[in-house]
């Protein structure tokens, strides 16, 4: 892609938006494979959050890790496991960086840092504190980063794991999805205070801060800070995004009652892709057509991924027990 | 050969590992400078300080989460529930994530991880702090499950439990702590899934699990004045179970009980009296029996709790009546 036009220093700021779009038409492909029956079981998208994974992960290093959710292929993605490997695991195939073993809700990538999204609210927090406890005692600089979302935020891990991460300077950064609902339940009928950073200073004394999870560059400029704070030994810290999931919790599940179609309708108008392709053009980062030539590469990049994952073999069926414990056990 | 107690003898094991490898660390409450509740840690804070005896606010779920993280990450917690009723606020992250993420993640993360807390009735704890559940570890694929009866087991089988990588119960029966027993003082080790014959004898075979093998060995000698030649076998692990010394010692004598102070439904004793009518059944000259405690919650007065525990006449009555059949 020639890039003649951007100025020196753009392509950070371009790539936000590559790996936003490669989040964004994964998840739509994934959406369309679900529809087709090639996914056999369930798929929650990321599409309206892709901001988030992508700030915070920018930041990151190969060797820091992540603690992931039931919404996080876009963490994985943006943690640099393949599309290919992420399609191949919702299509329960040997490809797939759970090798079958996960689908959507546990995928693993530790070679390169994704510890796993999970189907339980809460353990993301516990483990990414426990991360971070490692890396003290071990004395690396590496960093830990827990995502969750709003209704991980009166479960008891939230407060059992942010308590601990702060009383012992863990390096950790807790990252809040505030989607407004947790599954179908609304944010503001599970709490008396929706806003999480405040509650997080308050209660333990935490480096905390709320950002707009849909502007990429916000989100980014926080974790910017808080992974600092993790890696000079200075603790943890909480970044308390608020986004909009614009698809329904899983696919294929009725998406009424419990928000309005006029809300959604807002929040699209707020697309963080969209929001962020304006800006790196009014800001003179990339041109219409440079941005056009990401998606279609994006584009490219994703049919070839589904592809893979739909001639890919399933795993060989003696291998189902495999793996429960550790090789030469 | 030198004698010491159990618990001496398990703490010689944790801190011989200590000292070779730096990525232990204990978790638990009054670890620390205290040197835990019932001795397990005493004096190692001193050598290790708070990042290696780390004491924890009371968040059983927490600090098992935690752990869980911290050993998927390059180091090796050891939690210490003190008493191990105390781990049932923990279960979401044992059952679905502990015993799941070596295998969720196609064996690309280890789990070296230690559940430590002793187990079992006794002084009148009442129901909170005198369960044993090791059946419902037994019963989730991805645990190993350790219930040593004496000193000497206690080290080995703590030893591997902290060179190994995978989740290990390691489940201390609290009548067995003060218990001596010989432990040489050079460095050992015992295999899981390695039973072992306690009592060699010819006319029945008693499976005693943790502090029941001290027990069915004293009950043992005096029927040997009788002249009944007990057998007994002490699993040692309860996952993975040494089912061939069971098969082959009722090859033997023909005839099995299994004495467990655990409840009887669905317990260790059901498991290993369905395997050996799976494999052994021909070799069987009478039903196989089991004695377990009440299927109670545990009682506070003393009258009611030593009600509820197979006591020396009850595990003599059980084998008379076994070789009797």
């Amino acid at each position: 892609m020639a890039n003649d036009r951007t100025a020196s220093g753009s392509e950070p700021l371009v790539a936000l938006y590559r790996m936003m779009v490669l989040i964004r038409r994964t998840e739509e492909q994934l959406a369309r494979a679900h529809q087709m029956g090639l996914v056999p079981g369930p798929c929650h998208t990321y599409v309206g959050e892709e901001a988030i994974a992508t700030g915070v992960c920018a930041n990151l290093r190969a060797d820091d890790v992540v603690f992931s959710t039931h919404r996080g292929h876009g963490h994985a993605l943006a943690k640099g496991v393949s599309p290919r490997a992420v399609a191949a695991e919702l299509m329960g195939k040997a490809t797939g960086c759970s090798q079958g073993r996960g689908g959507s809700m546990h995928l693993f990538a530790p070679e390169i840092g994704l510890m796993g999204t999970s189907g339980i609210v809460g353990p993301s927090i516990l483990q990414g504190a426990g991360a971070g406890y490692s890396f003290k005692l071990l004395g690396s600089d590496q960093v830990s980063v827990a995502f969750f979302g709003d209704g991980a935020v009166s479960n008891g891990a939230f407060h059992e794991g942010l308590n601990m991460a702060a009383i012992w300077d863990l390096p950790v950064i807790f990252v809040c999805e505030d989607n407004m609902y947790a599954t179908e339940v609304a944010f503001r009928d599970a709490t008396r205070v929706q806003d999480v950073a405040q509650r997080v200073r308050a209660s333990y004394d935490m480096a905390a801060v709320r950002v707009d999870g849909n502007d990429v560059l916000a989100v980014r400029q926080a974790a910017e800070e808080a992974v600092a704070r993790a890696r000079s030994g200075d603790g943890p810290s909480l970044i308390d995004c608020k986004t909009y999931r614009t698809r329904p919790h899983a696919e294929g599940m009725r998406d009424g009652g419990y928000r309005t179609a006029e809300e959604m309708a807002a929040w699209k108008q707020r697309d963080p892709i969209a929001a962020h392709a304006a800006w790196l053009i009014e800001a003179g980062h990339a041109s219409a057509a440079d941005l056009e030539a990401i998606e279609a590469e994006a584009t490219t990049t994703v049919n070839d991924a589904i592809e893979f994952a739909r001639s890919s073999p399933f795993p060989d069926p003696a291998t189902a027990a495999d793996f429960i414990f550790s090789a030469g056990a | 050969m030198r004698e010491i107690t159990y618990t001496e003898a398990a703490r010689e094991a944790l801190a011989e590992q200590m000292a070779v490898d730096p990525s232990i660390f204990v978790v638990g409450e009054g670890i620390g400078e205290r040197g835990g509740n019932f001795n397990t840690t005493l004096g190692l804070y001193e050598k290790y300080g708070p990042m290696r005896l780390r004491d924890t606010p009371i968040v059983e779920r927490g600090f098992v989460g935690l752990c869980a993280g911290a050993a998927m990450t390059g180091s090796r917690p050891v939690v210490d529930f003190m008493f191990i009723d105390f781990i049932l606020d923990s279960m979401g992250e044992l059952l679905n994530q502990i015993s799941k993420i070596q295998y969720m993640s196609s064996g690309r993360i280890k789990m070296p991880i230690v559940l430590r807390g002793c187990i079992g009735i006794g002084g009148a704890a009442a129901t909170h702090h005198s369960g044993s559940y090791y059946p419902l570890f037994v019963h989730i694929p991805g645990f190993r499950v350790a219930t040593p009866s004496n000193p000497y087991d206690a080290k080995g089988l703590l030893k591997t439990a902290l060179t190994g990588d995978d989740p290990v119960l390691f489940l201390e029966h609290k009548l067995l702590l003060n218990r001596r027993g010989p432990v040489p003082e050079a460095e050992y080790a015992l295999p899981f899934g390695q039973a072992a014959v306690i009592r060699e004898g010819s006319d029945a075979t008693v499976v005693a699990l943790a502090v029941m093998a001290p027990k069915v060995l004293d009950v043992c000698d005096e029927l040997a004045k009788d002249r009944l030649d007990i057998e007994v076998i002490d699993p040692r692990t309860l996952a993975p179970l040494d089912m061939a010394t069971i098969l082959e010692s009722v090859g033997k004598t023909g005839r099995l009980l299994i004495a467990d102070e655990t409840f009887g439904p669905c317990g260790i004793g059901a498991e290993i009296s369905a395997q050996v009518m799976e494999q052994g059944f021909d070799d069987l000259d009478a039903p196989i029996a089991r004695l377990n405690g009440v299927h109670t919650p545990t009682p506070y007065s003393p009258s009611l709790e030593s009600a509820i525990i197979p006591d020396n006449a009850a595990i003599e009555k059980a084998i008379r009546d076994l070789v009797a059949e």
